[in-house]
């Protein structure tokens, strides 16, 4: 069963109005600078959400086509960082750069994204191939075991220090003032980010509408068996949606590293969590939701950074995921499942 | 399914998931060969009360003559008290089905509840004190863990299986993050955690008697651990308990012979709770403090540990599993003696190598000895070629010392080479899971060699962070080759 038009115009009424009363509240009630710092915030939270959007498709991916929920995602986003951090200063760390800007960040992503992904595929060939046809516990535990596994080797290899990937010292202090200069600021990098993460989406769109390994991903999260009977070999299909969603969150990691500047070894597991969430709130196993999702994370952890105060940032997330789960567990775009006897 | 073909070793003729298969099961447990089938013929056998009255005093005896006070409470407490926390864990996942990842936090919740009835606690700067007796604040500690366990629970009346787990894991979350910074009135004090927590006292028959010492807790809670596994044990052989384990293989099937599934979930969330909230009372009190990082993800891992290895579904497996987990949890702590550390760790290598041959004696006497040859001979070609490779000291070595500097390649500034050989060894132990027969053989000393230097070398200085790394690896590969753990018994699926 297919959302009708009618509950999604409803579910979108419903967020608009959430959203509408929000700013309105934000701006005229709350004793904060008004609209300058409203937006201020907002753009800040796109910047970060489309960060979360992309470790949100890994999930709903992986979500899609196997119903397992890879807990190791985000360890394997911190990793990517890290793979993205040491490209960095093989190639002469960000003040003294041996090869242009521009091909240097392109060789971070470039070896990130492949790094992240031959993990995930690894993560999956090892841990959770052999559990194909366990119960749903199993995996869920691998899972659990793997993240744990991760996180505590970058400890043992990279020690609890933060690194710095000074990414704007790479890349440029400046951006774009919108509003005169006491308006919002937007930094060139948060415009890399947004732009760099739009087009990867647009890519991942494409992949899964037109090519046909998306056509056959669709299939086999639609019916493995039904899938497999039709030649498509669905181990090999599995996969590659590993490598890809793997792909993308090592993005995703040097992102961060050059928005936020400091990684460490417990950036992947909160991160993690608001991608799923993400995942959730747009609905798990679609692409569209977890954009959308991402978005929405991101600038509600930076509205009530700004008007709340840090530390009930991600109390108010954990809430937002816990009621949406109550609430309307298929998230803003997904289907309901049903339940198969 | 279709790929229904029994492998060429299968014991039976019978085909793997028919029928005939599965009402088999009991009786191919019972017919094992050898001196291991005997052991566990006996073992079924005996009556549950015999099953107690040697677990039990195995587990517990050699913590009582022969330990310091320090000692007692690093092993013995933490041993019980992680039985205690997997026992009712075991609850929820082993007799329900339910995954729970939330469960530390019902930990917490006992503990700072304690604290707040009888202690400390804090508000908006200032210091309260209050003085309950602890026959008053354990129940009402019990009971609350019970309630905060009935609203997690009546999540789950929603959510299936790993949407469960997921909201589960934001709440044990919430907790950390509340307890840790996001309290408004500051009543757990942040991260300073609350300290002076009572002792434990108990106003009985008119005089007071309050627990001092370690030796104290000990008892209280090994006294603790036996009430709640003799509850359990009639428990899961009750009407309930068999409905959880109905609605735990079949949820629909289960709701249609009438079984109400959705309170037993709950039922089972308040069971677990409570019993977590007993740990967490006992053990704010034994520490006589409680902190965030008390309750932290890390806790809930080796939980898991522990039942994942004790076998989910069985009570016994707890006491064992929690043995072996917090044993080697605390030997691999930085405050214990390395050499101790070290005998663990080889220890643990060979018994693994040990497993994975020993199906043939034959490859295995190939294995040991060529392992042997190897670390000897890259010894002798490296203090030829790479006289840095063996000029390292040993670190604390005890009376291995000798053994290991010439067996093992200690550079003298190991650093990145250590690094590299994680990875290498990483990637070796995967492919030797893919390899099979001879060589798989030829492989295994080469895996063994190089793991002995990357311990040598780097895991020694930081086995804090190696016995997670461990841990992690033991949650993967039991769920890979033994899901049902030490003592459960092997789930049947009908194709």
């Amino acid at each position: 069963m297919i959302a009708t038009r009618q509950q999604r115009l409803g579910n979108f009424a419903g967020l608009g109005l959430v959203l509408v009363a929000w700013v309105l509240y934000a701006v005229y009630a709350s004793p904060t600078q008004g609209w300058t710092f409203f937006l201020q915030l907002t753009v800040n939270g796109i910047i970060l959400g489309s960060i979360y959007a992309l470790i949100a498709l890994g999930y709903s991916m992986v979500y899609g086509i196997l119903k397992l929920l890879n807990f190791a995602h985000g360890d394997v986003y911190m990793i990517g960082s890290f793979i993205g951090f040491g490209v960095l200063s093989v190639l002469g760390g960000a003040l003294s750069p041996a090869i242009p800007v521009v091909l240097l960040v392109l060789c971070m992503f470039a070896v990130a994204m492949i790094g992240s992904g031959v993990l995930g595929l690894v993560i999956e060939r090892f841990a959770y191939r052999p559990l194909r046809n366990a119960p749903r516990i199993a995996p869920l535990i691998s899972a659990l075991g793997v993240a744990f596994f991760l996180e505590n080797s970058a400890l043992l290899l990279f020690g609890a220090q933060y690194r710095n990937y000074d990414g704007y010292d790479l890349i440029s202090f400046n951006g774009i003032h919108i509003g005169g200069p006491t308006g919002v600021f937007v930094s060139y990098l948060g415009v890399i980010v947004i732009s760099s993460s739009v087009a990867l989406m647009v890519a991942l769109v494409a992949l899964v509408r037109w090519t046909r390994f998306g056509k056959a991903m669709r299939a086999v999260s639609f019916d493995r068996e039904a899938a497999a009977m039709m030649g498509i070999d669905p181990d090999r299909v599995i996969a590659t949606t590993f490598f890809v969603g793997s792909a993308l969150a090592g993005a995703a990691g040097v992102m961060f590293g050059l928005v936020y500047s400091q990684i460490y070894h417990l950036i992947g597991f909160i991160a993690g969590l608001k991608g799923f969430t993400a995942a959730v709130v747009g609905g798990i196993g679609s692409i569209p939701g977890a954009m959308l999702g991402g978005l929405l994370v991101g600038m509600t952890e930076s509205w009530a950074k700004g008007y709340l105060n840090g530390n009930v940032a991600d109390l108010v997330v954990f809430g937002i995921l816990i009621g949406f789960m109550l609430i309307r567990p298929t998230g803003l775009l997904g289907t309901p499942a049903l339940q198969k006897v | 399914m279709a790929e229904a073909t029994p492998p060429p070793s299968a014991p039976s003729a019978t085909q793997i998931g028919v029928d005939s298969w599965v009402t088999e099961s009991d009786e191919r447990r019972l017919h094992r060969a050898g001196a291991w089938g005997a052991v566990l013929r006996g073992w079924e056998r005996l009556p549950p009360p015999g099953k107690l009255a040697l677990v039990t005093p195995a587990i517990a005896v050699p913590f009582i003559p022969i330990v310091s006070s320090g000692n007692l409470f690093n092993y013995g407490i933490f041993i019980l008290l992680y039985a205690l926390l997997g026992l009712g864990l075991n609850v929820v996942v082993g007799f329900a089905g339910l995954l729970d990842l939330g469960y530390v936090a019902f930990f917490g919740f006992g503990a700072y509840t304690f604290a707040f009835l009888s202690g400390t606690h804090h508000e908006k700067g200032h210091v309260f004190t209050h003085h309950w007796p602890a026959e008053l604040s354990i129940p009402v500690a019990i009971v609350l863990c019970g309630v905060l366990g009935l609203f997690l629970g009546s999540t789950s009346r929603r959510l299936l299986g790993d949407y469960l787990a997921i909201v589960t894991l934001f709440f044990g979350e919430a907790f950390v993050v509340f307890t840790n910074s996001a309290d408004p009135y500051g009543v757990t004090n942040g991260s300073n955690g609350l300290a002076n927590i009572d002792p434990l006292k108990f106003y009985a028959f008119g005089q007071h008697l309050t627990i001092a010492s370690v030796r104290g807790y000990y008892w209280f809670l090994l006294g603790c651990v036996i009430v709640v596994l003799v509850v359990l044990h009639f428990m899961s052989e009750s009407r309930t308990g068999r409905a959880w384990k109905a609605s735990r293989e079949d949820p629909l099937a289960a709701e249609l012979m009438g079984i109400p599934v959705n309170r037993l979930k709950i039922t089972a969330f308040i069971f677990g709770a409570g019993i977590a909230g007993l740990a967490g009372t006992v053990f704010a009190a034994a520490q006589t403090g409680a902190f965030p990082q008390n309750f932290s993800t890390q806790v809930l891992i080796l939980i898991y540990a522990v039942v994942i290895l004790g076998g989910v579904g069985s009570l016994t497996g707890m006491l064992v599993g929690a043995a072996v987990i917090i044993a080697s949890n605390q030997v691999l702590d930085s405050t214990s003696p390395p050499n101790l550390q070290r005998v663990l760790f080889y220890a643990a290598l060979i018994i693994g190598f040990a497993l994975m041959f020993r199906s043939s004696w034959r490859k295995l006497a190939v294995v040991a000895a060529s392992t042997v040859a190897l670390g000897f001979a890259a010894h002798a070609i490296a203090s030829a070629a790479w006289p840095r490779g063996v000029h390292g000291s040993v670190t604390s070595g005890g009376f291995l010392t000798g053994a290991i500097k010439h067996w093992v390649l200690l550079p003298t500034n190991p650093g990145r080479i250590a690094d590299y050989v994680y990875v290498l060894v990483i990637v070796l132990a995967v492919s030797l899971t893919q390899l099979k027969g001879w060589w798989r053989v030829a492989l295994a000393p080469f895996v063994f060699v190089f793991t002995a230097f990357l311990w040598e070398n780097l895991l020694i200085q930081q086995p804090a962070v190696t016995r997670y790394v461990l841990f992690g690896a033991l949650l993967i590969v039991l769920m890979a080759i033994r899901p049902q753990g030490l003592f459960g018994t092997a789930r049947v699926e009908i194709a």
